[in-house]
């Protein structure tokens, strides 16, 4: 089969430009002899070379030779198509012609940026050059579709990310569904006592928008649940959601607590979750006391009543307005979105993991997330520093970075560390006028007013100990270092090693994904980071949108954050959804599959392997059937398709077979 | 499936107890072991700081001698906590680096000999907690060390930084064993701390110091008596214990045994026969109390 009798549009006319990308492609490329190359392919009308082709110049001369006639059609051999792609397509569909009558050589990335040997890089661009200049002369002058967007917008995770977004949404008059997974939102910023570098009282700052997102009237707030299942597409999601039972009914329950009061269980004896197991609860319990709902919780797991069957029910008799219901059940709701924001956030690092540090195995040794709720006024100790035999510490040691810069365990940075190290040391300093003592690599404390937050902590005289921490033991060698830790590193500023007894000892613990993160982003369909942080659609030009159209990050689901990146942030998701949902509509993308009615034998392969349930069954005609709506362009189906069928636009048999022979052919 | 051993160059001079010990109590637990023959020194610590090729190239030979024994599956037991190093230092490294694999190979060449990488570098700790199991070694004891309590002591070599089998910070192989003994373990921070090695018979102040700081520190846990798994441990903190009296005021004796040796005693085997003869420092006498002996590791 010829190209050019192939070609919809009688002869077919090429323009090829070759960009120089500056000196990213043109210092290893030798973009004249590709550009003359390019010339000798058939159905090359016009080639040419520019500086930078994404540029207003470069798009300027595709779309002048366009307008002349001199071409149909566009193969840019520049870089990656995944930036650009839409340039190029924009310019063309700007001045008439067909968007996707264009095909992309990219041959920075994957030449350039690979390769340091001049004359086979220059060979394999041409190589490159054309194999795209074959394809494009197959491609159809395709069109995008249109379909309305749902205004409506499910955040997941009600942390201060989840919170923020939520409320921007609700303000600019979208319906939000904001769904957390706790009895409680509030995150980890509920648990906080101050936050760095102004020391402005967490709770003071975060349950007033706590409340606000309670009452606000565009707001629906399930906590307890979790989004069990995610389909359709950008504009148009549907989500079920599951509601875990509470056992009190969150429309009748006023947060009285006479219930908690009431409970056969006259004290706590449960670990406390919201106080990382450093107090006990009750089996009926509220996380703290500004919860939000206020809505008590009974936790079956510990229920008397779910256990044996044998109680007296003390919490239902004492309850006035019939809240507590034994018999509640596991709710599914199902709701219709047109975007959705992820806020899941993080959990820290387990200390336990590094041997040497002692946590778990010496009962003063905490963790910085534990001593959060320490230092805390509504704390397990009302906010006094105490040491499980009742006394205050006179020397506490904060190691920094455990579970972070460490090969063997997270190599990045968790950047929250340092900052909340020099918090604890100040808030310890001060309750307790302890010495205290960091074990640092480096200071990293940049961001407004935290150098300035670190230079105060040193002339309130806590010590900064430059080196990383060997061990935490209960070694003693001298008469000082009895009944003490004693934490060993090597300082080195001073060149030696040294060993500092204390009564406490702060491990500084890094942010990691939480442990369903991989779950998670499988349910949502969206990619991760090899260290599980939810991927970002680009790291600097693209930080809250992700791979899936529709779906957005907030917080620190996509890494390390502290407490303004994760508002900033979350302020940034929301504008980026609403300005997708004022749209009014999305345009979705034309490479769907198609099914060639003559060749579909009714087999049915295809319909159970579509991901996203596309592919339905005409019974009268005995033939699958692609609804172009719901069809993502993953081609399973088409590789799957005994036949030959299925077909899928710009990923025809016959585009990428020339494009294979245009490399074939050349090398 | 028989164990290819390589005692190493301790075992047959100031390790002969190590030697003669595990030998009765692989017998005892039934587990078949030939010993590599015309194996050489490993190579060792003091050759690896002069000439690190040659180091690789003495392991070697030994690795390529191994593994024409076995069919492409020779698991090699290897008591010393040196040549245990030094063995799998030389398999990394030949694994990791193809100029040194290359030098090496040229080597074995000239001795006709080669080395595809195939053999597995094993400990006694690690071959009797994973192949054998705790429930053999239990059935087999026949005189339990109720009443004693031992400071199990890896040394620094032994699981740092390849051994795959135990914590690289915190082991607690040799606790297990001890504790199906029937024996009370302590706890302490100090097992893989470094006892001195090479350094008593060099710069000797630094070396017994730190012989010193170990016995001190298992002294005062209670303990009453040391376990090791290597030789040169063993050999630093029995014989010098006389100088760090005096040095250091060391108070009184501490006996340091073989762990293999203790498995061997609570199998009901003769002291001879487990080379108990060859200790300076005695091993307590047995206590007629038999009650206690429960494990009591924390954390």
């Amino acid at each position: 089969m010829s190209a050019v009798n192939a070609s919809p549009n009688g002869t077919p006319k090429v323009g090829v430009y070759v960009c120089h990308c500056g000196i990213n492609i043109a210092g290893v490329i030798d973009v004249t002899k590709v550009v003359e190359f390019a010339k000798t392919l058939p159905n090359v009308t016009v080639a040419q070379e520019y500086k930078f082709m994404c540029s207003d110049p470069g798009q300027e001369l595709i779309q002048k030779d366009l307008k002349d006639g001199k071409i149909d059609r566009v193969v840019v051999a520049s870089c990656s198509p995944l930036m650009h792609e839409p340039t190029f397509r924009r310019a063309m569909a700007a001045c008439g012609g067909n968007p996707f009558l264009f095909q992309m050589a990219n041959i920075r990335e994957h030449v350039s940026w690979v390769n340091k040997e001049k004359g086979s890089a220059t060979e394999k661009a041409k190589a490159l050059v054309a194999a795209a200049v074959r394809r494009v002369v197959f491609h159809k002058p395709l069109q995008k579709t249109q379909v309305p967007v749902n205004s409506d917008v499910l955040i997941v995770g009600g942390g201060i990310s989840g919170i923020h977004a939520a409320l921007t949404m609700a303000d600019a008059g979208r319906k939000v569904y904001l769904v957390e997974r706790e009895p409680t939102i509030g995150g980890h910023m509920a648990k906080f006592d101050k936050t760095f570098p102004t020391l402005d009282c967490s709770a003071c700052i975060l349950t007033p928008k706590m409340s606000q997102v309670r009452a606000h009237p565009n707001i629906t707030l399930w906590t307890y649940s979790e989004v069990a299942e995610i389909e359709g597409y950008v504009g148009n999601f549907k989500a079920r959601v599951r509601r875990k039972p509470k056992y009190v009914d969150e429309g009748l329950c006023v947060g009285c607590l006479e219930c908690i009061e009431a409970c056969i269980f006259k004290k706590g004896k449960f670990k406390d979750e919201f106080n990382v197991g450093l107090s006990l609860r009750k089996p009926i319990y509220v996380p703290f006391p500004q919860a939000t709902p206020l809505v008590a919780v009974i936790d079956p797991e510990t229920c008397a009543f779910f256990r044996t069957g044998k109680c007296k029910q003390t919490c239902a008799e004492v309850c006035e307005r019939k809240a507590i219901d034994f018999n509640q059940k596991e709710e599914i709701k199902e709701i219709n979105v047109g975007a959705i924001i992820l806020a899941t956030g993080f959990k820290t690092f387990d200390a336990s993991r590094i041997a040497r540090y002692g946590y778990g195995k010496y009962p003063t040794v905490y963790t910085s997330l534990e001593v959060e709720r320490l230092v805390n006024a509504a704390g397990p100790t009302g906010g006094e520093v105490l040491l499980p035999n009742g006394q205050k510490p006179k020397a506490v040691g904060i190691v920094h970075c455990v579970g972070s810069r460490d090969e063997k365990t997270n190599r990045y940075c968790s950047r929250v560390c340092c900052m909340y190290s020099l918090k604890l040391a100040h808030l310890i300093h001060e309750r307790t006028g302890a010495e205290v003592y960091n074990f640092y690599i480096d200071m990293r404390t940049p961001g407004k007013g935290y150098e300035e937050f670190y230079d105060r902590l040193m002339k309130e005289n806590v010590h900064f100990i430059r080196g990383r921490v060997a061990e935490v033991s209960d070694w003693a060698m001298t008469p000082e270092e009895e009944g003490k830790l004693v934490i060993r590193a090597e300082d080195t500023l001073v060149g030696a090693v040294r060993r500092i007894p204390v009564d406490m000892v702060v491990l500084s613990v890094g942010l990691e994904p939480q442990p369903d993160a991989d779950e998670v982003r499988r349910r949502f369909n969206i990619s991760c980071s090899t260290e599980g942080w939810f991927l970002e659609r680009h790291p600097k030009l693209a930080p809250v949108s992700t791979f899936t159209d529709g779906i957005f990050l907030a917080g620190a689901c996509q890494g390390p954050k502290d407490i303004p990146d994760c508002v900033a942030q979350a302020g940034a998701a929301a504008a980026e959804a609403l300005a997708m949902i004022d749209r009014g509509h999305v345009e979705l993308e034309p490479n769907t599959a198609f099914v060639t009615e003559e060749f579909c034998s009714g087999c049915k392969t295809c319909v159970p392997l579509c991901p996203y349930s596309a592919i339905s069954f005409d019974t009268s005609k005995n033939k699958a059937v692609v609804n172009g709506a719901l069809c993502k362009g993953c081609g399973t189906c088409v590789a799957a398709c005994p036949s030959g069928a299925l077909q899928q636009n710009l990923f025809t048999d016959e585009e990428i077979f020339n494009e294979i022979e245009g490399v074939v052919k050349y090398v | 499936m028989t164990y290819v051993y390589f005692p190493g160059c301790s075992l047959t001079s100031t390790g002969r107890g190590y030697h003669e010990s595990l030998q009765e109590v692989c017998r005892a637990l039934e587990v078949p072991i030939q010993e590599l023959e015309d194996w050489n020194c490993c190579g060792a610590t003091s050759y690896m700081a002069v000439d690190e090729s040659k180091a690789f190239a003495l392991s070697a030979r030994n690795l390529a001698l191994a593994e024409r024994l076995g069919n492409g599956s020779t698991q090699m037991m290897v008591p010393c906590a040196a040549c245990y190093l030094g063995l799998n230092k030389a398999q990394h490294y030949l694994q990791e680096f193809p100029a040194i694999r290359g030098k090496v190979d040229k080597a074995l060449a000239a001795a006709g000999l080669a080395y595809s990488g195939r053999v597995q570098i094993r400990h006694p700790l690690d071959i009797f907690i994973k192949d054998i199991g705790r429930d053999k070694i239990a059935a087999r004891v026949a005189k339990p060390l109720a009443g004693l309590k031992v400071a199990c002591y890896y040394g620094c070599q032994l699981v740092r930084p390849y051994a795959e089998f135990d914590d690289q910070h915190n082991p607690t192989t040799m606790e297990t064993i001890m504790t199906v003994l029937g024996a009370e373990v302590i706890d302490w921070p100090l097992k893989t701390r470094c006892c001195g090695g090479s350094l008593t018979g060099t710069i000797e102040d630094v070396g017994l110091r730190l012989s010193y700081i170990i016995l001190t520190e298992a002294q005062k846990r209670g303990a009453d008596l040391v376990a090791t798994a290597c030789p040169l441990c063993q050999f630093n903190l029995e014989c010098y214990q006389g100088k760090m009296n005096g040095r250091f005021g060391l108070n009184g004796k501490v006996p340091v045994a073989y762990f293999t040796q203790l498995m061997g005693l609570a199998f009901g085997l003769s002291n001879k026969s487990l080379g108990l003869n060859r200790l300076f420092v005695p091993l307590p006498e047995r206590r007629a109390v038999a009650a206690g002996g429960g494990a009591h590791v924390r954390g």
